[in-house]
């Protein structure tokens, strides 16, 4: 019974008498299945797409070997510098737009309120509507509303569609982003707000501290794992972005709001299929990049 | 055995009271000062959060004419299903809602039973490298963004006859894989082996254990692992848009596309339209609310 009271304890302790025996094979059929369509639908795919990238094929036909040639030139091409440029920027701002406004609700949502409950699944609704389809509504009230509102208030640059104006177009797929991204953020921080316990905010209370200063000096230190994670997994996800940008700008006006996700798929139609796998090959170095840096960011931290 | 059970279950019902704040809230002193600027702010941000939702149902019931007429914000009037019955014709929705439900139902079985077979080889046999690798091999999918492999899977469906609603199920599948073991195994440790010994001094084989005592203590986790793929099959755009090459097959979301070429300013129906692809999802996250809210806090902090 004592082994009931430690449920975090791991299997493998327990199972000590058991290993020296043979694995029985019904284990092999539960895992096997996984590991073969595992390989067919992800790994040969991403080996295949590393193996074309040192070679000019065009997605058809015959292809030869053309070493470091994809790679040259995709450092030198201005529409794929552009494409990153566009994702990493919008990336940090929506990364930041997103963590205040998901702490400072999840601060709220935590204080003494009504109707907390109610609030919170409200909050949590845009994470559960399709990205394309929510970006389409908001390219309707962006291209017809918005403007009507901007007119009647007399600003100029509101008076015509965001989504037409090359150098604010971002804006608005970054307001799109973070308002579909706030809930996952959000709950995260709840949990973590939830986890301080209330005594420590008594006690600065004796002490005097003001409740801006309970929140500076109190809170954001004790939830900074979760801002980490929070940072880490916004900015894994929107550098993937895609169907939000497709819904509302689709890469334009121009190619101004292009991102590397969209690039890349333009290449199976734009005849530049080794190039883009090229390109993918280094946008999968960069992704592996960042999860080595959550990794050792995140290590250590299991009180979370 | 059945205390053990009981003991099994309240252990899985902690881990989602802990993503829960307001009970253990609700444990304060009774008298409390109710922070009425904070509900007040926090009401007011939910109706930016709520406004374009609005939009979306008030134009879908509109009539063409007011539809048309610029305002977006006004009540419907009248009420008018003009634009829900043209949608329905325009974009096929019976065609469409079919393939949007066979692409998420096959996505969350597949996720379900598959991760579950998996975690529990890969728990039960840590100590064999074989298992222990796997783990780290399905869990590589996290890192590897659909982008960088789009453009293979493409080429391969295609040539394997997959570019159809079971070639999005394989890969969304494939996909899923990864969070979902990651629940399931972290759940899997955390279930004492006594009890399972004991299924098998009553001469119970690994299959039977599996279906008759695992997978009915999984319920909580194969709920979120099942919901998230739910959400993500139903919703995902750039997957089916990519992989079903032929339109007649194409899932929900990907046929919206279709206002934004053709039929662009009957707003009535490309709303109605809009408002129906979204609803079947929000009105199963209203249903399952605290299987998505726990998901997002163990994935984020079990990942």
């Amino acid at each position: 019974m004592s082994s009931i009271s430690t449920p975090t304890t791991s299997g493998q302790s327990r199972q000590r008498p058991r290993s020296r025996r043979r694995v029985e094979p019904i284990f092999y059929f539960f895992l096997v299945p996984s590991l073969i369509l595992f390989t067919l639908a992800i790994t040969i795919p991403g080996i295949i797409g590393i193996f074309f990238s040192f070679t000019n094929s065009i997605g058809i036909g015959d292809w030869e070997f053309i070493g470091l040639t994809n790679y040259i030139a995709i450092f030198s091409d201005p529409a794929i510098l552009q494409s990153y440029l566009f994702t990493f920027g919008f990336s940090i701002v929506t990364v930041i737009a997103v963590n205040v406004i998901a702490f400072l609700l999840a601060v709220g949502l935590t204080a003494r309120i009504r109707m907390k409950s109610a609030l919170r699944t409200i909050f949590v609704i845009p994470m559960v509507v399709s990205g394309i389809i929510i970006a389409y509504v908001f390219n309707f009230l962006f291209s017809n509303s918005l403007p009507e509102v901007g007119a009647a208030a007399g600003i100029p640059w509101l008076e015509s569609s965001l989504l037409a104006n090359p150098d604010l177009a971002w804006i608005a797929i970054v307001l799109v982003t973070a308002w579909q991204a706030v809930p996952g953020a959000l709950l995260i921080y709840i949990a973590g707000l939830v986890a301080v316990p209330g005594d420590v905010y008594e006690a600065a209370e004796i002490d005097g501290a003001s409740k801006f200063q309970q929140l500076l000096k109190i809170t954001l230190p004790l939830v900074a794992g979760y801002v980490v994670i929070n940072i880490i997994l916004g900015f894994k996800g929107f550098l993937n972005a895609y169907d939000i940008i497709v819904g509302l700008t689709n890469g334009g006006p121009g190619t101004s709001t292009r991102s590397i996700a969209m690039t890349v798929i333009a290449g199976f139609n734009g005849g530049d299929y080794a190039y883009q796998m090229a390109n993918a090959t280094i946008f999968f170095v960069v992704a592996i990049l960042i999860s080595l840096l959550q990794l050792s960011l995140t290590r250590g931290r299991n009180a979370l | 055995m059945t205390k053990q059970t009981t003991l099994a279950i309240e252990d899985s019902s902690h881990v989602e009271t802990a993503t829960v704040p307001n009970i253990r809230r609700r444990s304060a002193p009774a008298i409390e000062r109710v922070n009425w600027p904070a509900t007040t702010v926090l009401v007011l941000c939910a109706v930016t959060v709520l406004l374009p939702l609005y939009v979306t149902v008030s134009m879908a019931f509109k009539t063409q004419g007011q539809a048309v007429d610029g305002n977006a914000f006004s009540f419907p009037a009248p009420f008018s299903l003009d634009g829900f019955i043209q949608a329905w014709t325009l974009t096929n929705f019976p065609v469409g809602a079919a393939m949007s439900l066979l692409v998420t139902a096959g996505t969350v079985l597949a996720t379900i039973v598959l991760a579950a077979f998996a975690s529990y080889a890969i728990v039960r046999n840590w100590e064999r490298r074989l298992f222990r690798y796997s783990f780290f091999y399905l869990l590589g999918a996290m890192f590897i963004p659909f982008p960088v492999v789009a453009l293979p899977q493409i080429q391969l469906t295609g040539r394997l006859g997959l570019d159809n609603p079971f070639g999005v199920i394989l890969l969304a599948t494939m996909f899923q894989l990864s969070f979902s073991v990651l629940l399931f195994t972290a759940f899997l440790r955390s279930i004492p082996m006594e009890l399972e010994e004991s299924a098998r001094i009553d001469g119970a084989t690994t299959w039977q254990t599996f279906w008759k005592l695992i997978f009915p203590l999984l319920a909580p986790m194969s709920a979120t692992v099942g919901i998230f793929a739910f959400l993500y099959a139903w919703n995902d755009f750039m997957m089916p848009s990519l992989i079903i090459s032929d339109p007649a097959l194409q899932t929900l979301p990907v046929r919206q596309n279709l206002f934004q070429t053709q039929f662009s300013n009957n707003y009535h129906v490309s709303f109605a339209s809009y408002l129906m692809a979204m609803a079947p999802a929000i009105v199963a996250y209203l249903f399952t609310q605290r299987w998505v809210m726990a998901g997002v806090t163990q994935g984020a902090v079990k990942g």
